[in-house]
């Protein structure tokens, strides 16, 4: 016998017609597939939903399998299944069951489909408290199902010191999925069995986040925050308290506004960052960012002088200097608040501020050394996406640019200043211009770095070298 | 009533069951200290062997600069060896008593790793970067030092990645970039940049 070395026309065609059938089973199958949530102290969990002559159906075995032991057998158009010590059996095309001995009817016929047994949703409210006999309740609407007292309350009020800082509490730790967009931030429980507040629509008193809403649908819980600047999600307390803050910016002060730099620093109020582009902050000219912060400590400069510290106190001097230039600022921590660098980057590059000021503090050297990125040579995107490792590649330049001019102006202060480029995050990450500053003492005086003095010199070169290349930036601005 | 010879026999048994607990007891605890002692103390290269000339990028914390120090240390034949004994004799450097930049007690090159193509990997000790000082430039001059001298001595590396216990680590001490892949010509220019003191 002689084989071909090609296939016959037929086997091509049948081929095709295997792939263009898996195409399309690929493209115009559902996405939002129909899911029901099961919460419950043994286990959280959902089971998928099945429509069927435009009822929604569920899997009866899957339903209860994670609460008890199940078994089921299937004969003829007979479906047998027992829960723990519960027999039932169902028939297939018929709406009439019999648990536990007596009769009920499903508002819907049960269906036998490749051995398992489907039972219409709405006829979990008659059906369950045969098989479970405790307390439950059914949302069948948003097809949630809570056995036992399990649901998870929650309040939310705006923080009474910081309006734009809304402080959520719930009963239990909560692991939301979080995602922003511009005005919104969005929190979606999957796995928790939080249940809606008295309203199912909050309102505050507060201009940056006015109000909040509750809806459920799908087997899960929605709440979706309003607001009028982007917002960061923050989990303390075991995952129990989710702050939800909108950031501080400072429109430039006029001469006579002008802030004295010795005067006491302003409360500690609010970090920011979302991803979300937002419309209050448009004319961001710089973000200024105290390094570490919360858990995160930085240096120990002194036993009881962490880096964070000198941090911040220099970001608000440094603010204060720019808004007198006219350059407004957005500080993306003012408080001792824990963000990643990648948060930091994200808020930054959705602010679409023209520089990037990263402030550090140390204890070896002497004076200031000025960073930008430390980029692999030949780095860049391709395509319409950035690299988030390489984002920074298309700023360099002007970055360097940033960097000399500050270089500059430091020296005609007679600070000491060296110029480097490092491997330090989130400087890479970002698509501005962007800076990191380490500030250490000019003497063998640790206690130079919190001298209001220092921080004012610093800060006052700083701000008008970045004011000397304000119009570069600004055309470079993306 | 028992024999003599068995209540002899049975003496002399348990005599050797106690001495065999007692010395196997010894014997344990010996190497436990063995092994605490490999673990902590900073590796020498070998004293044997025809020494050769190396270039090593040496941090000076004052005034924050690196320089070229040539010096000559026995190295062996393997590539990797060769790798691992130069960064072992940098550190050695920073362990002295004179040390120009100082690394914390117990810090260690675990070892270097080296993937064709051009990608060297170093595994630095838990205690390297738990006791490193906090900051950028003393943080970069340590991988500048350490990723420079391996670059300017084992020819064909064009990447390094550096671990911590064989494991990857956000930070050196707080700052510098342990995630990313260091890219050779990129460091070179910054120890250029670190060889000038302005």
């Amino acid at each position: 016998m002689r084989w071909s070395r090609y296939l016959p026309l037929g086997s091509c065609f049948a081929l095709l017609t295997v792939l263009t059938l898996a195409t399309a089973l690929l493209l115009f199958s559902s996405p939002d597939e129909k899911r029901m949530s099961i919460y419950s102290n043994v286990a959280n969990y959902s089971v998928s939903v099945v429509e069927r002559d435009n009822l929604d159906y569920v899997a009866l075995l899957e339903l209860l399998e994670p609460l008890g032991t199940v078994t089921a057998k299937a004969s003829g158009d007979h479906w047998r299944f027992r829960y723990k010590q519960i027999d039932s059996e169902f028939i297939a095309g018929k709406h009439r069951a019999r648990v536990q001995g007596s009769d009920l009817d499903l508002p819907a016929n049960f269906l036998l489909e490749n051995g398992r047994g489907l039972v219409p949703i709405s006829s979990l409210n008659a059906l369950l408290p045969r098989f479970l006999g405790g307390p439950f309740a059914f949302n069948q609407i948003a097809r949630r199902l809570f056995v036992g007292n399990v649901a998870i309350h929650f309040t939310a009020q705006i923080d009474k010191t910081t309006p734009s800082k809304l402080v959520m509490n719930f009963t239990s730790p909560v692991n939301p999925m979080i995602a922003t967009e511009p005005g919104r931030l969005r929190m979606v429980f999957t796995h928790e069995a939080v249940v809606a507040p008295g309203s199912q629509t909050l309102t505050f008193n507060s201009e940056v986040i006015p109000s909040a809403s509750f809806q459920e649908s799908n087997g899960t819980a929605e709440l979706l925050i309003t607001g009028n600047a982007p917002m960061m999600a923050s989990f303390s307390n075991d995952g129990r308290t989710i702050t939800i803050a909108a950031p501080s910016t400072t429109p430039p002060l006029t001469q006579g506004q002008m802030q004295s730099p010795a005067g006491p620093p302003p409360p500690p109020t609010v970090i920011a960052s979302t991803g979300a582009p937002f419309a209050g902050n448009k004319h961001v000219f710089a973000v200024v960012d105290a390094a570490h912060g919360g858990d995160e400590r930085g240096a120990a400069l002194r036993e009881d002088l962490p880096e964070k510290d000198v941090t911040l106190a220099m970001a608000r001097a440094l603010r204060t200097e720019m808004t007198a230039r006219g350059l407004t600022t957005l500080l993306l921590r003012d408080g001792d608040l824990t963000l990643s660098l990648d948060q930091r980057a994200a808020t930054t590059n959705s602010s679409g501020a023209a520089i990037y000021l990263s402030l550090h503090a140390t204890t070896e050297g002497s004076g200031v050394r000025l960073y930008t990125a430390l980029m692999p040579s030949g780095a860049a995107s391709r395509g319409p996406f950035l690299d988030w490792s390489t984002a920074q590649t298309a700023s360099q330049a002007t970055s360097q640019i940033a960097q000399a001019a500050v270089t500059a102006e430091l020296r005609n202060k007679q600070v000491p200043v060296r110029s480097f480029s490092a491997p330090l995050r989130p400087l890479n990450n970002i698509t501005a211009a962007a800076l990191a500053i380490e500030i250490s003492p000019t003497t063998n005086n640790v206690s130079q770095l919190t001298s209001v003095e220092y921080q004012q010199l610093i800060a006052g070169a700083v701000a008008t070298g970045v004011a000397a290349i304000r119009d570069r930036l600004q055309a470079e601005r993306r | 009533m028992i024999p003599r010879h068995l209540l002899i026999a049975v003496a002399v048994m348990l005599a050797v069951v106690l001495a065999m607990s007692f010395y196997g007891w010894r014997m344990r605890g010996r190497a436990e200290r063995e092994e605490v002692r490999v673990t902590t103390r900073a590796v020498a290269p070998p004293a044997a062997g025809p020494t050769e000339q190396v270039t090593l990028y040496v941090a000076y914390d004052d005034p924050g600069s690196l320089h070229a120090r040539v010096v000559h240390i026995p190295l062996p034949a393997g590539r990797q060896e060769r790798a691992e004994e130069l960064l072992r004799a940098l550190v050695e450097i920073y362990l002295d008593k004179f040390s120009p930049h100082v690394l914390g007690p117990g810090s260690e090159m675990r070892s270097v790793f080296l993937v064709d193509p051009g990608l060297a990997v170093i595994d630095l000790n838990a205690a390297f970067a738990n006791g490193h000082r906090s900051g950028v430039l003393v943080e970069e001059l340590t991988m500048a030092s350490l990723v420079g001298s391996l670059s300017a001595n084992i020819p064909g590396i064009n990447q390094v990645k550096i671990l911590v216990d064989g494991k990857e680590r956000e930070t050196l001490a707080g700052h510098v970039d342990l995630t990313k892949f260091y890219d050779i010509s990129a460091v070179n220019q910054l120890v250029t940049q670190l060889e000038t003191v302005q």
